[in-house]
């Protein structure tokens, strides 16, 4: 479903060179929901990012859906993204200028549905959210936990397969963050496969599977599944 | 996706009223500039007759000071004298010709009330009308026998026939011009050649005359002439028979053309007549007639001033400068968007896309400008009518041409202005902005 293999990311300045990954390779399967924890600087947010084509690896080979897409052009990741992945960042990043509905519709005009079906995308995502009543209203008249529910709704609107994560919660009290969790789980028992990047280590136990990423190598004495059993390109 | 675009550069303009004001002000001063000076340059280089432009052609003979030569060239002068304007006009060489010039006359109204009044006049001929296609609203002009035989008629412009018979079908009515009885054979309806071709010599902004008399009735009753006059040569006598005969010139002359061997064979004719002349003892230069057409004309006349061509070139540059406000002012609106632009990347966002979306963003701000810019554009040129009065009545209007053409080099320029700023935004990296918003 999400394989890595050997992947390395090198961020190069004129006289420092950071390997954020090294030789990182992990495959998640359909369907699983898996927590990705590790300290500070440890290539979480890389590894989200490369997974999330936000960012291209310096070397290695990432599988997708069966379809290695290690050199698309910017066109071909876009597509992937808006077609495959949904993602939910810690600061929501919703668009302040557009309201809630207009916030959801995103993704779906890049997708170029008609009228009628991104109306009808943005409702039942919106419903599944719980905030119908809040269509018209912009981000900032909602609370931190209602903008990452809408943010969670434009990531499930283009019913993707993959939903990326990033510290979902860490913006918000425990219990507006538990109410998300249980969100999270949800989409994910309806068959969506989440990866999650988090701190709290109590949010990665409500995941099936944990990854624990060190000096941007899968930790796997401190993992709960064997992970690197993956062929070497 | 265009409306989308639309609707979002709406809200960003809507959300940044200052920012987008500044913008829009900035790309309205270059466009009310440029468009001021492109509008005065666009009306004085206007073809004023294009269905017939290159079949009328304006006559210069070359009768001038061998010792006189004041650019250089030799150019002939560019009206001609009496006698040769007679000599052409009895010749009927070409379809149609026509000499002619202004003049000033005093109109009496039948109403003893009302005081009299000076009147702009052409004194021309019946092929005036034809050749010109003056539009008729009542009657026609004269036909070739009033002029041999002197018939005191008139043509009236539409203002006057308003000013003296309340806008009526004044055909057949009488007026009074220098103390001799006119019948009105026509009213003309509204007519405002720009530039005024028949006649650069005097200001070729000017309106059209209000009454239009037979050339030889003009000059058998010695009407006065307002127009310019040119004299190399000392006037051999006194009075107006000796201004007559002198070598002065005075007349314009114009001949209708239709094809190359009639400009051909006109051309010949005139080169005859002038060897002729100089057998004569005249024409003490060489050989150098002239038949130019409308443009031609309006070309070697300098109808478009150069001092308005250096203008234009220096408003064009303010909108230069203009526009590198504009560039700074949109790099920073759309740099302060990274948020923004991240989000829409990750979300499946084009690098076409985004382009697309920022430029029409651009364009919206170059549309306001546009329009804005039309309103300092017509301001512009009510400041140069005020400034320079009369003379330039007739060129400081904006037709729709003018309007539409400013509207759209102001999008067209907030598009380039945008280029650079819009590149920029695409370029960010989405990554590096996701986290940290």
């Amino acid at each position: 479903m999400l394989r890595f293999e050997n992947i390395s990311m090198v961020y190069r300045t004129d006289s420092v060179e950071t390997h954020a990954l090294r030789e990182f390779s992990l495959e998640v399967e359909e369907g699983d929901f898996v927590a990705v924890t590790g300290p500070s600087g440890s290539g979480k947010t890389t590894f989200l990012n490369i997974a999330g084509l936000l960012e291209r690896f310096t070397s290695g080979r990432y599988i997708l859906d069966g379809k290695d897409v290690s050199a698309l052009s910017d066109a071909e990741t876009s597509r992937v993204r808006n077609e495959k992945i949904g993602f939910i960042f810690q600061s929501f990043n919703l668009i302040p200028d557009l309201n809630i509905f207009d916030n959801v519709d995103v993704p779906l005009r890049y997708r170029g549905f008609n009228a009628a079906e991104r109306k009808r995308r943005i409702e039942s995502t919106l419903e599944t959210v719980g905030l119908t009543s809040r269509m018209t209203h912009l981000p900032a008249q909602l609370s931190g936990g209602q903008q990452q529910r809408v943010a969670i709704a434009r990531a499930l609107a283009g019913n993707p397969r993959f939903l990326l994560a990033d510290e979902p919660t860490g913006n918000l009290d425990s219990k507006m963050a538990m109410s998300i969790m249980d969100l999270i789980k949800s989409i994910n028992m309806a068959g969506t496969t989440i990866i999650m990047v988090t701190h709290d280590d109590t949010l990665a136990s409500m995941a099936r599977h944990n990854v624990h990423i060190r000096d941007g190598r899968v930790s796997d004495a401190e993992s709960d599944f064997q992970l690197a059993d993956v062929a070497t390109a | 996706m265009f409306r989308y675009y639309f609707k979002l550069g709406w809200l960003s303009i809507r959300n940044n009223p200052l920012l987008s004001a500044l913008m829009v002000a900035a790309i309205a001063v270059g466009i009310g500039a440029s468009m001021t000076t492109i509008t005065v340059n666009y009306t004085m280089s206007n073809n004023p007759i294009p269905h017939k432009s290159d079949e009328l052609y304006y006559v210069q003979l070359d009768n001038w000071d061998p010792n006189q030569d004041d650019d250089g060239a030799f150019e002939p002068p560019d009206q001609v004298t009496y006698t040769d304007a007679m000599v052409l006009m009895k010749a009927r060489k070409a379809f149609r010709q026509v000499a002619s010039n202004r003049s000033s006359l005093v109109l009496e109204p039948d109403n003893q009330d009302e005081r009299p009044f000076m009147v702009d006049t052409r004194n021309t001929w019946a092929d005036f009308f034809p050749m010109f296609e003056p539009p008729f609203l009542h009657g026609s002009g004269w036909d070739a026998s009033a002029d041999e035989n002197l018939e005191r008629v008139v043509v009236l412009s539409r203002e006057i026939n308003e000013q003296l018979f309340g806008g009526e079908n004044s055909v057949g009515r009488s007026v009074r011009l220098n103390g001799m009885d006119f019948r009105v054979v026509g009213v003309l309806d509204e007519w405002l050649p720009i530039p005024k071709f028949y006649d650069v010599t005097n200001n070729p902004w000017s309106e059209p005359e209000e009454v239009y008399i037979p050339f030889n009735v003009a000059i058998e009753n010695e009407l006065p002439r307002s127009g310019n006059t040119n004299c190399w040569k000392p006037v051999d006598g006194n009075g107006f028979e000796a201004f007559k005969t002198s070598e002065c010139v005075w007349i314009q002359f114009w001949a209708e053309l239709r094809n190359a061997d009639e400009e051909r064979e006109y051309m010949q004719f005139l080169n005859a007549y002038v060897e002729q002349q100089k057998e004569l003892g005249r024409f003490p230069r060489p050989l150098n007639n002239r038949l130019d057409d409308v443009m031609e004309w309006m070309e070697r006349e300098e109808v478009v001033e150069e001092d308005a061509q250096v203008l234009m070139g220096l408003s064009l540059l303010f909108l230069g400068v203009c526009l590198l406000n504009t560039i700074g002012l949109l790099l920073a609106k759309f740099l302060r968007r990274t948020g923004d632009i991240s989000v829409r990347r990750a979300l499946g966002a084009r690098k076409s896309d985004l382009f697309a979306q920022h430029m029409t963003e651009a364009g919206m701000i170059g549309l306001g400008g546009g329009l804005l810019g039309v309103a300092l554009t017509l301001l512009g040129l009510k400041g140069i009518e005020l400034l320079f009065g009369d003379m330039v009545d007739n060129l400081v209007s904006m037709d729709w041409v003018m309007v539409l053409t400013a509207i759209a080099l102001a999008v067209v320029s907030a598009l380039l202005a945008g280029l650079y700023p819009t590149w920029q935004a695409c370029r960010i990296m989405p990554a590096s902005q996701l986290k940290t918003q």
